[in-house]
C-alpha cells in the first residue's frame, strides 16, 4: 500500500471546518502515448475519495480521468473540532485502497 | 454455446462471488462509482447514466467558478456552489474531453455546497456543473478556452 499520497489541511473556526487537500498521484488518463512504443500508456486514477469524522461520511468524491495529476479538492462541512481525526477511504482505479487520517487543526 | 445446466451453476458461481466482493468492501457499495456515466464518451450519455436524465434546468443557484482562458489545460481550477437547499450532489462536464464526466461529488447534508478542484481540459469546450438537489437537476455551464490541452497528445 503506498503511504501517505494525501495531505489534509482541515481547519476548524465558528463550528465548522474547511478542508484543502491534495493527493500525491499521477491521474494516468488512459489517453496519452507512451513516446517510444508509440502505445497507450493505461488509465491509472484516483476513483474514489471518502472522508469521514466520526464514521460520518462527510465528503465523498467520484473521479474520472479527467482530474488533473495530484487531485486537489477544497470543502467544508458542519461540526468538527480542532483535535478530531478525519479518515480518508480512497480506491483506485486499479481497485487498489488505502485509509489514511488527518486531524483537524 | 448451448445454455446447459453446468455453464448456469458457473455463472451463478461467478456472479456470487462478484457479489460476496462487494459484500467484503462495503465502503466501495457505498461510493458506487458509475463506470457508465465516467466512460460515456458523450455528455447526453454521461448524464443519462449518472442520473437517468440529460436535460438539467439551468439555474442562478448554481455558480460555476471557472477561468475564461486556461493556459493550461491539465490543471483547470474549477469550483462549484450552490445556494439550493437539498444538495445531494455535485458534478462536472467537460463537454470536449474524451469523456465528459470529470468528477462527482456527494454532498451530505451538513457539507457545505461548495466543492472546488481542478481537471483536465482536452481542448476549448463548455464546461457544466450539475447540481442534483431534492431529487431535481440544476445546472450551470461556462466556456471555457485553452491554450494548451491537458490530455496527453
Amino acid at each position: 500500500m503506498a503511504k501517505g499520497i494525501l495531505k489534509v489541511k482541515a481547519k476548524s473556526s465558528g463550528g465548522n471546518t474547511s478542508v484543502k487537500m491534495m493527493a500525491k498521484h499521477v491521474m494516468e488518463s488512459g489517453q496519452r502515448k507512451d513516446a517510444k512504443t508509440g502505445e497507450l500508456i493505461p488509465a491509472l486514477f484516483l476513483q474514489t475519495l471518502i472522508v469521514k469524522l466520526a464514521d460520518k461520511v462527510v465528503f465523498e468524491a467520484n473521479l474520472g480521468p479527467a482530474v488533473s495529476k495530484n487531485p486537489y479538492f477544497a470543502f467544508s462541512f458542519e461540526g468538527g473540532a480542532s483535535g478530531d481525526e478525519m479518515t480518508m477511504d480512497w480506491i483506485e482505479s486499479t481497485g487498489k485502497t488505502g485509509t489514511e487520517t488527518a486531524a483537524i487543526k | 454455446m448451448s445454455i446447459n445446466r453446468r455453464t448456469v451453476v458457473k455463472a451463478i458461481a461467478t456472479g456470487g462471488a462478484l457479489i460476496g466482493a462487494s459484500v467484503l468492501m462495503p465502503k466501495i457499495a457505498f461510493a458506487a462509482w458509475s463506470k457508465d456515466a465516467f466512460q460515456a464518451k458523450e455528455q447526453t450519455a454521461a448524464m443519462n447514466a449518472l442520473f437517468d436524465s440529460a436535460t438539467p434546468e439551468e439555474s442562478a443557484e448554481v455558480t460555476l467558478k471557472a477561468p475564461d482562458i486556461a493556459e493550461n489545460g491539465a490543471v483547470v481550477p474549477v469550483t462549484v456552489v450552490s445556494t439550493l437547499s437539498g444538495v445531494e450532489s455535485m458534478s462536472i462536464f467537460i463537454e470536449g474531453n474524451p469523456s465528459p464526466l470529470a468528477a462527482e461529488f456527494i454532498i451530505p447534508a451538513g457539507t457545505k455546497a461548495d466543492v472546488s478542484t481542478r481537471v483536465r481540459m482536452g481542448k476549448s469546450t463548455k464546461v457544466t456543473a450539475v447540481v442534483k438537489a431534492n431529487g431535481k437537476l440544476y445546472s450551470a455551464a461556462k466556456e471555457v478556452k485553452v491554450t494548451i490541452g491537458g490530455c496527453g497528445g
